[in-house]
């Protein structure tokens, strides 16, 4: 019942594809500039994610502070904040009259909305929560005896973590990334809000789809099924690779 | 039938509190004998009518104190797309020639459409006009921050046809998905100036300045309105095209930053 209520969706959008006239969709330039922006994009917004969002992860399961319950919510916050809304906060911070937007503006003449900087922006705004959750759920579940014991043995605290705490919540950490990398993937609201849309350079796949759906239902069912098989592909390939490497740690 | 039967009580019982002389057998009729409208009247109108179609329906129901007018306000092709799925509507009227075609093409009208409105784009800028944009022809400037409509929503394809009447290749940073986010955009001050319809720029108030351009006639977007077959009342459908058609309407309309039509 739950399977088919997730598939269904999808096979929905196999029967009514136009597969006679696939090739001449595919073959439109925006469709591989927009699949690539997405690809690159949802890769950068992840990489930002693991270096901002594990040290996060690794303070929310570590730290003792009472500051911790409160930084989760935060942390938490674009889980629950519609995408579109957190599109206009990054405004608020980072746009030409944002706090922090329009001092760079001023300063070194720089703005950050409506490029491909602010694609990669939105995206790890709304995706880094993913990551930080997963991470912190497999701290918590590693065992801390572990550091303990490799402090005991003359490991400082960046040899531990680096050592020992890493490798332990490595599969952690790769499923966190994948659902960051997959929710970025998908980013839609805030993207479209904060980056505008552009062919080439904020026009990513999702907001293809939704423009091409206001005057080419077809064409929009045929980038949902391109972007649908890049992201199954890319995430089976790497299940393969990461867990078939690292394995689950005994 | 025992479906519909809660539903024609609260009909009646509706039109009995809303004119309480008269006797039970009329009161279960839509509209009373001495011409004034009672009953139930759902109108289906364009997203960018709703500040003046609300105030137009609650002026008809102040001169027909049981009329019960209900609106649905949506994109047009999103309504045009209710009618002809048989949604229970008494009115129709659109922002665009191309959703009324939808909706005459399944025969759900009661009548040809008549155009009661014109939109033409203006300029939109922020308060203090920061870009300083004087006209059509800054939007070919790469330097500033600009925003127009995505050609495949309808205030997008004014836009290119306006550009190439004025033969204008446009650099705009971003092609918004719909005319409203454009104009939020120009409200955040993060644009230096979006192509809108002047009915938005009235509408957004102090938030945007609109500066209006010649080339703007190149691409008049008109607005039907027709009454449904299905109409509950046609009475009280035609009551209220007569009214947005009559002058006091279509004043209405024009504080709105819209203009009568033409022809």
């Amino acid at each position: 019942m739950g399977v088919a209520f997730l598939v269904l969706p999808l096979l929905g959008l196999l029967v009514r594809a136009p597969w006679s006239d696939l090739g001449p969709q595919l073959a439109q330039p925006q469709v591989g500039q927009a699949l690539r922006l997405s690809l690159v994009s949802a890769t950068l917004a992840t990489v930002v994610s693991l270096v901002l969002g594990v040290p996060i992860a690794w303070v929310l399961a570590r730290s003792t502070t009472r500051g911790r319950s409160v930084l989760r919510a935060l942390v938490t916050v674009p889980l629950v904040l519609p995408p579109v809304v957190g599109g206009v906060a990054l405004f608020l911070v980072l746009g030409r009259q944002g706090i922090v937007g329009r001092w760079l503006y001023e300063t070194f003449d720089y703005t950050i909305p409506f490029t491909t900087t602010a694609v990669v922006v939105a995206e790890t705004f709304v995706a880094m929560p993913f990551l930080v959750i997963s991470v912190e759920g497999a701290l918590r579940a590693a065992d801390a005896r572990f550091e303990d014991a490799a402090a005991t043995l003359g490991a400082d605290r960046w040899t531990t973590f680096r050592r020992v705490t890493l490798p332990l919540v490595a599969p952690g950490v790769a499923a966190g990334a994948v659902l960051c990398w997959a929710r970025a993937l998908g980013e839609f609201g805030a993207t479209i809000t904060f980056a505008g849309n552009f062919p080439g350079t904020t026009q990513t796949m999702p907001l293809a789809v939704y423009l091409a759906l206001q005057s080419n239902p077809e064409g929009a069912i045929v980038l949902s099924l391109v972007l649908l098989f890049v992201s199954l592909a890319t995430l089976l390939l790497l299940r393969d690779r990461w867990l078939g490497r690292s394995g689950v740690p005994s | 039938m025992r479906r519909a039967l809660p539903a024609v009580a609260v009909a009646a019982l509706l039109a009995l509190t809303a004119c309480a002389g008269s006797t039970p057998s009329d009161a279960a009729a839509p509209s009373s004998r001495d011409g004034e409208l009672t009953g139930p009247l759902t109108v289906f109108a364009a997203a960018s009518l709703t500040d003046v179609f609300t105030e137009l329906g609650d002026q008809l129901q102040a001169d027909n104190p049981g009329l019960q007018i209900t609106f649905n306000f949506a994109g047009s092709s999103a309504l045009a797309t209710q009618i002809t799925q048989g949604a229970p509507a008494d009115v129709f009227a659109s922002a665009n020639q191309s959703q009324m075609t939808v909706v005459t093409d399944a025969g759900a009208n009661a009548e040809d459409p008549t155009v009661f409105a014109e939109n033409v784009l203006e300029i939109a800028v922020p308060p203090g006009n920061p870009g300083g944009i004087t006209g059509l022809a800054d939007f070919g400037d790469p330097d500033r921050t600009l925003a127009v409509c995505a050609p495949d929503v309808p205030c997008g394809a004014a836009a290119e046809q306006v550009f190439a009447a004025a033969g204008i290749i446009a650099r705009p940073d971003t092609l918004e998905q719909d005319v409203r986010a454009a104009l939020t955009k120009v409200e955040l001050g993060e644009v230096d100036a979006a192509l809108v319809y002047a009915s938005d720029v009235q509408a957004a108030g102090d938030g945007v300045k609109g500066i209006p351009f010649p080339q703007a006639e190149e691409a008049v977007n008109e607005y039907p309105i027709c009454t449904l077959r299905g109409a509950a009342d046609p009475r009280a459908a035609q009551a209220f095209l007569d009214l947005v058609t009559s002058d006091a309407g279509q004043r209405a309309l024009v504080a709105a930053g819209f203009r009568s039509p033409s022809s």
